[in-house]
Formats: structure tokens, sequence, C-alpha cells
């Protein structure tokens, strides 16, 4: 039986198309489609609903302590407001999840992780603490309203002046239209853009308050299929596709945050250093004629050479791509490839991540 | 939902539109375009293949997954929609314009439904 996001009669209003996803009944779209939300985004705004990711806690003497060793980042000189990425490894170094911890006071911290693994994460970080710390789930009582798009900044100016000015920076005790929330400014989409943290009681007041705000600049509710294609046509890596408990964050080009110059933590003594890794995540660009989907075979040179994680058609670009594992040898810009989909042989060639950039 | 009156249907959604006995032009009903969304992939066969009454002959892509499309009848595809390839949208648009292809030496065929038949089945469909 999925769950409702506090949102889910919204989602009936708006014409969401539901779908069960990490438990939880979701819109996969609305009435425009994913290609319409997609480019809403890129071009103006889109307003997602992200309640059915996960929060937890971190607080205690013991805080920082915990949370470097358990997270390849290092979360040492982090000011109160920041927020930082990190993958979580296993012993082995393979990961568990990645997430988002922001440090909200001095031995507080909030951490946003991936809704599918929620539960996972929890238990992970409960068997592991040392020392003086509780972790708390608070998943149940938060929601959260993604906000993403050029235009995300004029709109939410419109309801609210507790805007973080950096990117990957939050203000904890705002107040958008009167309601409070925490405003981070991040985002999932490769844009500029602000994801708003609320009690589940506001969550429906505060997603019609953003849809009035933002009707001037033709604001549309986007569902988890624009999601993806925004991240996949980003470059950003999904827990689940580009890394799982057998993928490492460094061969998925996460090295910036795992630091192996800190003193330990779980899953270190197995990364590989970037000189000695044997397989990397590209991007490939489909030259031929198909559209490339995950877990599909990569020759280089009539020989194996990987797997696909993710791929789809991507709606700005107007062309299909894909993310891959491959062997180090075939990673370099320009080889090229073929993948075979559903049996046919669909021509590809690998590029630099990200496939798109936002201009500055 | 849009069927139309001068068509045959198939249940997964193709429809079939007889020029004569043994000549039809195929394409995917209004409906199932509905279902699939904005399509943005179409495989089709190529001119002189060999097609068999209820197998995969030919598949469309959304954003967001691959779909097959099955064909109505047994025959030799004597011509292929390339617009299509280029366009895959305009099935979208115009999904009663759109054929994928068309087949002649038609020697078997599924068991059709009527336009009254398919728009039942659709309506049982979206319950």
């Amino acid at each position: 039986m999925e769950l409702k996001t506090p949102l889910y009669e919204i989602h009936l209003k708006y014409h969401g198309k539901m779908v069960p996803f990490a438990g939880y009944l979701l819109p996969i779209q609305y009435e425009e489609g994913i290609i319409k939300e997609h480019m809403a985004v890129r071009t103006r705004a889109g307003l997602f609903d992200v309640s059915h990711m996960g929060e937890i806690i971190c607080k205690g003497k013991d805080a920082l302590e915990n949370l470097n060793r358990l997270l390849t980042n290092d979360f040492t000189d982090m000011e109160i407001g920041q927020a930082r990425y990190s993958p979580m490894c296993n012993e082995h170094g393979g990961t568990v999840d990645d997430l988002i911890v922001y440090k909200k006071k001095e031995e507080e911290y909030f951490i946003v992780v991936n809704a599918s693994n929620k539960e996972k994460d929890y238990q992970w970080m409960l068997e592991h603490k040392l020392g003086e710390v509780e972790f708390e789930d608070i998943s149940d009582k938060i929601a959260q309203i993604a906000l993403q798009g050029p235009r995300s900044q004029e709109i939410l100016m419109k309801l609210t002046s507790d805007i973080p000015e950096k990117y990957y920076h939050a203000v904890f005790d705002g107040k958008v239209a009167g309601i409070p929330c925490m405003v981070s400014r991040t985002g999932y989409t490769g844009e500029d853009g602000f994801e708003l943290y609320l009690e589940n009681q506001y969550a429906e007041t505060m997603w019609e308050t953003l849809m009035e705000a933002g009707s001037e600049y033709v604001l549309i509710p986007c569902g988890l299929g624009a999601r993806d294609t925004l991240r996949l046509e980003a470059g950003m890596p999904l827990y689940g596709h580009e890394m799982n408990d057998d993928i490492n964050p460094v061969e998925i080009g996460l090295g910036f945050a795992v630091k192996m110059q800190k003193d330990d933590f779980i899953g270190k003594s197995h990364l590989p250093n970037k000189d000695s890794l044997t397989r990397k995540r590209v991007g490939l660009r489909v030259t031929g004629r198909g559209i490339i989907r995950e877990q599909e075979e990569v020759l280089a040179e009539g020989k194996k050479a990987g797997f696909t994680t993710s791929g789809t058609h991507c709606p700005y670009l107007g062309y299909p791509a894909a993310m891959a594992i491959l062997d180090k040898e075939y990673t370099a810009a320009g080889t090229k490839v073929t993948v075979i989909v559903r049996g046919r042989e669909v021509e590809a060639e690998v590029v630099t991540l990200p496939f798109y950039r936002k201009s500055k | 939902m849009k069927v139309l009156g001068d068509l045959v249907y198939t249940k997964t959604h193709e429809w079939v539109r007889f020029e004569d006995e043994t000549t039809a032009l195929v394409g995917l009903t209004d409906h199932a375009q509905q279902s699939l969304g904005e399509l943005v992939f179409v495989n089709l066969p190529e001119e002189g293949d060999d097609t068999t009454a209820g197998e995969v002959f030919a598949d469309v892509e959304s954003v967001k997954a691959v779909s097959d499309v099955y064909c109505p009848v047994t025959g030799v595809v004597s011509e292929i929609n390339e617009e299509l390839l280029d366009s895959p949208e305009k099935i979208n648009e115009a999904p009663y314009e759109a054929w994928f292809v068309k087949i002649t030496d038609i020697t078997d065929k599924e068991e059709f439904l009527s336009p009254e038949e398919y728009e039942e089945l659709v309506k049982k469909d979206m319950e």
C-alpha cells in the first residue's frame, strides 16, 4: 500500500498521473507532459512535490565526528547555514546512499536522503553511531517542495526576503508567505532553484501560494518524469542507477566529495584514488537511431566495454543521451561505442558530462 | 478519445484501414497515443519485411518508456511512413493520419474489433 504525500489531493486537482514510487503515490507527469514540464524548468520555472525524500536530524557533542566517519566528505569547516553533498559508503567502498548535510547550528545537522533509502540509511546511522550523538528520522513530519528554474528567485522574492544568497546555502527559520519553513538554495535539475522544507500541515497552502505567485512566469507543476530527464541532462547521478552498494563514488566522478586526507571513514581503505580506477562514468550521445535506456550492454571495438546506468531522450538538447560505466580505456571523449538496445545496435559516442550546463 | 467509424481495431490498440481485401494501412489509436504520452522515437520495419499477425513489428518510445506495436495482419511491408521517423510527434498530433506501414499480400489477420467494440474496451481500460 503506497503512502500519500501531504500534496496528494493537490496532484489530483492538477490532474497528475499518479504512479507508485519509493513507497509513495506521486505524479509521473501532469497534463502538459514531461517535455513541456522539462522545458518550463529550463526556461522559466517548475514546481515539484519531493515530500517523499527523507530527513534525518543528527545532533549531540559528537555529531561532527560521526558525520565525518559515516560519510566521505569533510564537514569540519562548515559554516552554519551551509549545505554539503556527500556519498555514504559501506565497508567495501560501495555506496549506501548519497545525501545532503546542512549545518543547522553547532552540534546539530539536518540530513536529506533518498526516499527509497531512508529506512536503510537511518538503520545504518544507528548501527554505526559512536559516542554522544542522536539520530532522529523526521521524514514523516516534513514536506518538501522544490521550485526550480531561472525564474525561481523572482517568484520567491514576491513571498519572502529569506533567500539564501549563495547556492548550497539555506535559511533555517525562514518564512515564505508567513509560513514557517527552511529555504534551501539547492536542487536536482541543473538550474538555479530552491527547496522548501516545511511541516506537512502547510504544504497545500504553500503549493498554491507559489503557483499563484508564479503565474506571471507561467510556473507549472512538474512530475517525476521531468525530474529524471532534467537531472540526466544535467549529468547528475541517481542512486540505484549510477550508484549502488557495488559501485564506489570515485568511479562515477564523485571524487570531489570523497576526502581521502581525512583520518578515517567507513569504506576509505577500499576506495581507489582517481589514477587507479578501472572503470568510470561517462556520458553517451547517440549518433545512430534509437533511445538508450539503463542496463544495456556497451561494446567498443567489438568487446564488452561496460553498461548503461540511465538513458532517455533529452528534451532540451533534443537528442537521446545516456550515462554509462565503462572500462577506463574506453572513456576518452570521442570514443565510438555500440549499445545493444533490445537486440538492436545503436551507435553512440563518449562525451564529457554534463550534457547540459546552464549559462551563467 | 477519438474512435473512427470506418476503421477496425485490435485489442493491443492498433487501427487498420483496409484499402482492399489484401492491402491495409496500420497505425496506433488515439487512446494508445494518449496513454503513451509524447512520442520521441519510432522504429519501423523495412520495406519488403514479412509481418505476422499478432507479432511485434515496430516500437514507439516516449521520454519515459518504450512500447511494442503489434502487426494485426500477416503480409508484406510495401511502404513505410518515413515522415514518422523524423517526426514521431505526428502520432500524437493526428493518430489516424499517422499510419506506420502499408501491408500488402495479406493472407491472415487477427480478430478485429469494430469501432463500437473498441470503444467499449477502452472504457473498461480506463476504469
